[in-house]
């Protein structure tokens, strides 16, 4: 493989790698604080790209004002799955809050399937970001660079929240000892629905990012990345933001770099993600990043 | 000793009933209903399969529709004739030693169940030792393995194409005579010392290995036998259909049996039984909802996806306010047909617990 | 008010060592849980571990009963080294024992949760027991009556159908014990048997700890806060501090103990 097509290939591997990023951090946090899988995650990403097309295609606003509608509106909308669906399952065995987050995950599925309709639809790409730049031979979207970059940003502002606010320090509070936080003051149900919201929002901004690469809307689109991001969150760490992360650009350059280098298995591109997720739970159960933790018996 | 004889006899008399029903099945339903009724059989043994795993033993367990696709592609290769392989395997000619197998369907229905108890057997162990999250989405992710797998072997399963033209062998004594005998093997092993132990570790694993139960055997027995029957239940699945294909056994199958055995009762036999039944009907019922109603002087234009939507709906409801299930953790009992006064009282009397 | 400290009984004067910890030493990250502890336990004794709370007490259970490995040390269970080995693999060569925070299969019956502790004695594998081979039939009838048998030495023979969780605290308590006694153990390791009981409940008790240990032939450690229940039933008691051994004798040496009474003891219960 010549040096272009290797370097196409990273360029490919690290925008994708930074839309599993986006979602992944969703998934972390979620998991850090309440220890649920927040399976319906994806499917609020879907939601995000697809509040972002109407907005686009039915109410003909443009396109920055329709990216921080979707953020808003899919943060609201992620905050309210939570009071629905989780919050009043909190005391209740652990099994209990799982099927409800997969039966809330099939529920927005098929009510996307029900609103949108089945059949794929085009992404509104404005001009902006369908600009290609050569880089000695190789040729580069402008999208391709705008989503790591936008990602570094928010990541950036993120990390901020988290280490030097009193919000991000109840968040950690929370997620190192939910009692106990809660018997110092922290409002724990205001902590939970600001992580919802934030995750929410992160996973519409690597929605409508994701759309303007793969301008193919689906009611199920959030489904594979959903489970993928899940995982990816795994391998970094769960519960570690700087985790999710790694486990998110590990995952999206080894899938694009496995297709290119070994075209033969193409067909298990998706596959690739699960035995990622079998090897790290054989070899190190806490993740990249992650601590090991012992239950007290 | 006289109560047990007289439940013995009840539940003898039942079962001849049932055997009797069955043999004038054909003669009262048409096709149609027919198939509904196979159908709702076949659940029975698949959402009995899970309820083993998730429900008696508390393994969060989400490939069975994997293990179901092992069974399935088992029993279909093993019993269509050399010709009708050649015909489906038109792209890439199938496996030179297989080619020319063909078995009658009792011995490919157990090959069925065991290929998919072996799949059992290598998944879980590794992934048994994880806790409960982290099995979900083992579990889950083995099950899109396998599909994937199935979609990318054209030699063994023909890939995408999947197969057509499966011998239909299953009738109704095939799939209700497996969900009776499902039924039976489940009540006895839930009664039993073993049935004891999954319970055991569902309700307190530390205590349980405490006791000398040891986790990671009984696990392992438990995902096992769980997976032989999604394999066999797959297998009857697809001798019913007709055709299979990998895009037939992804998550939204899993999702189904699921929401069978929550709607029923996690940890319940009978739950299950009426839910695999209720739900089934229903699956047919609602289809309506996806197409278009016509009611002679109106019609209504119906949305695809709606049926799903209903029932997604309805796993919520489920399970935010009746989260036990239909029958929660309690059986069928004579008691209830033979003193049905003093069932009804005390039902009132625990109604709040 | 102390209780009569009875002999213990031992084959003539060279008494058998049961269980036997060696330097045993488990640490979390930076956290020293437990230091060094030296445990040695003739057959027949009754022995106490006591300690202020956070001491390190429960954590050495969890390694003699395989939950934890220690991170230095060994453990000798007879001849055998019993050092890092499962739980249950533990359990099966004759030691069993009772949670502080209680864990009873909730869902459970009372007789159930005792018959769990039966099956790995019972020796019968998983067809036999689906398709009730005899031998099988016979295996579970005995085991059905040791169990109703061990609910009766308890007292709780009566509720033996009732889900678990609809005992009261102290039935639960006694309920635990008689599941660990299912297991035919050698050795009893009681982790706070007497918490939350009034003085009458603390004396019986005692006496049940006495009768447990001359009907069963089980040699006991175990845990406590309840001073006269440690005084009055152990033949020897461990103290221990932020996981160090700080004291062990007789009763009448630990009370006066000046380095315990330091720690803790003068805490009535």
């Amino acid at each position: 493989m010549s040096i272009q097509t290797f370097m196409q290939h990273m360029v490919n591997g690290i925008s994708l790698g930074s839309l599993y990023a986006l979602l992944a951090i969703g998934y972390t946090m979620v998991y850090g604080i309440l220890r649920l899988i927040n399976f319906a995650h994806g499917d609020i990403f879907m939601i995000g790209t697809y509040i972002a097309f109407y907005a686009m295609t039915a109410f003909f606003l443009p396109w920055w004002a329709a990216f921080m509608l979707a953020l808003v509106l899919t943060a609201i909308f992620g905050i309210l799955v939570e009071r629905l669906a989780y919050r009043p399952l909190r005391n209740s065995p652990r099994i209990s809050i799982m099927i409800s987050a997969i039966g809330a995950s099939f529920l927005i599925e098929n009510l996307g399937i029900v609103l949108f309709g089945g059949r794929p639809k085009a992404f509104p790409i404005a001009p902006i970001f369908a600009k290609i730049f050569s880089f000695g031979g190789v040729s580069i979207v402008s999208i391709q660079l705008i989503i790591p970059i936008v990602t570094l940003v928010f990541l950036a502002m993120l990390v901020y929240i988290v280490n030097h606010t009193k919000t991000g320090m109840a968040m950690r509070a929370v997620s190192k000892d939910y009692e106990a936080a809660r018997l110092m003051g922290i409002d724990v149900d205001m902590i939970i629905t600001f992580t919802f919201g934030v995750g929410s929002l992160l996973a519409a901004l690597g929605g409508v990012l994701w759309g303007l690469k793969y301008p193919q809307l689906i009611p199920l689109m959030g489904m594979m990345p959903g489970l993928k991001c899940f995982i990816a969150a795994v391998v970094g760490g769960i519960g570690s933001i700087k985790g999710a992360v790694v486990g998110g650009f590990i995952l999206g350059l080894g899938e694009i770099l496995i297709v290119a280098l070994l075209p033969s298995l193409t067909g298990f591109r998706d596959a690739f993600a699960f035995v990622l997720l079998i090897v790290i739970l054989l070899v190190k159960p806490s993740g990249l990043m992650g601590k090991t933790t012992t239950e007290k018996v | 000793m006289k109560k047990n004889t007289k439940k013995n006899i009840l539940t003898l008399t039942a079962l001849l009933l049932f055997i009797g029903f069955l043999t004038i099945a054909d003669k009262i339903f048409d096709a149609y209903e027919m198939r509904i009724i196979n159908l709702a059989g076949i659940y029975v043994t698949l959402g009995l399969g899970l309820n083993l795993i998730n429900g008696f033993t508390g393994l969060f367990s989400l490939g069975h529709a994997g293990f179901m696709a092992v069974g399935a592609y088992t029993s279909a290769i093993l019993t269509m004739s050399p010709e009708l392989k050649q015909m489906n395997f038109f792209l890439k000619p199938i496996l030179p030693i297989f080619a020319d197998v063909q078995w009658p369907f009792f011995p490919a229905l157990i090959m069925a169940g065991l290929m998919a108890a072996i799949a059992g057997a290598l998944i879980g162990a590794p992934v048994l030792r994880l806790n409960d999250d982290y099995l979900a989405i083992a579990t889950l992710g083995f099950g899109e393995i396998i599909r994937i797998i199935f979609t990318n072997t054209q030699t063994l399963t023909n890939g995408a194409l999947g197969l057509k033209g499966l011998p239909d062998f299953t009738n109704i004594y095939w799939s209700w005579g497996t969900a009776v005998v499902m039924v039976v093997v489940m009540v006895l092993l839930v009664k039993s010392s073993y049935g004891r132990a999954f319970k055991a570790i569902r309700e307190n694993e530390i205590a349980a290995e405490a006791m000398g139960v040891g986790l990671f055997k009984h696990k392992m027995m438990a995902f096992v036998l769980g997976s032989f029957m999604a394999g066999v239940g797959g297998a009857l699945l697809g001798h019913l259909m007709g055709t299979i294909d990998p895009l037939m056994f992804r998550f939204l199958m899993t999702f189904n049996i699921v929401l069978i055995v929550v709607l029923g009762g996690i940890g319940s036999i009978t739950g299950t039984v009426i839910s695999a039944v209720v739900v089934t009907v229903m699956l047919e019922a609602l289809r309506f909802l996806d197409g278009s109603m016509d009611f002679g002087f109106i019609q209504i234009e119906g949305i695809p996806g709606m049926r799903m939507v209903v029932f997604s709906a309805l796993l919520m409801v489920v399970i935010l306010f009746y989260q036990r299930g239909l029958m929660g953790t309690n059986e069928f009992r004579w008691e209830w047909v033979t003193n049905p006064k003093e069932t009804i009282t005390n039902a009132w009397k625990n109604r709040k617990a | 008010m102390l209780g009569k400290i009875e002999k213990p009984r031992g084959k003539g004067s060279e008494k058998v060592t049961v269980l036997k910890t060696d330097n045993i030493t488990m640490r979390f990250g930076g956290l020293t849980a437990v230091s060094e502890f030296n445990l040695d336990m003739k057959e027949g004794e009754i022995v106490g571990l006591i300690g202020p709370n956070g001491a390190g007490k429960t954590t050495c259970f969890n390694m003699i009963t395989g939950v934890y490995t220690p991170t230095e040390g060994n453990i000798q269970c007879m001849d055998t080294d019993i050092t890092g080995k499962k739980p249950h693999e533990i359990t099966k060569l004759g030691i069993a024992r009772t949670f502080q925070n209680i864990r009873l299969f909730k869902d459970l019956s009372v007789l159930d949760n005792v018959m769990v502790a039966g099956h790995m004695r019972l020796k019968s594998n998983l067809f036999s027991s689906i398709v009730r081979t005899p031998d099988y039939v016979k295996k579970e009838k005995a085991m059905y009556e040791k169990s109703m048998s061990l609910l009766k030495e308890v007292g709780l023979e009566k509720e033996a159908d009732e889900v678990a969780t609809s005992l009261p605290y102290g039935k639960q308590r006694r309920l635990e014990i008689a599941r660990a006694l299912a297991t035919e153990p050698k050795i009893l390791l009681l982790d706070e048997p007497a918490a939350g009981m009034n003085p009458q409940e603390s004396l019986e008790l005692m006496e049940f700890i006495h009768d447990v240990r001359d009907k069963f032939k089980v040699s006991i450690l175990m845990i406590e806060h309840h001073m006269q229940v440690i005084m009055g039933v152990c033949e020897k008691i461990y103290v221990l501090d932020y996981g160090v051994t700080i004291a062990q004798g007789n009763p009448r040496e630990i009370q006066n103990n000046q380095k315990v009474i330091e720690a803790y003891l003068g805490v009535d219960e």
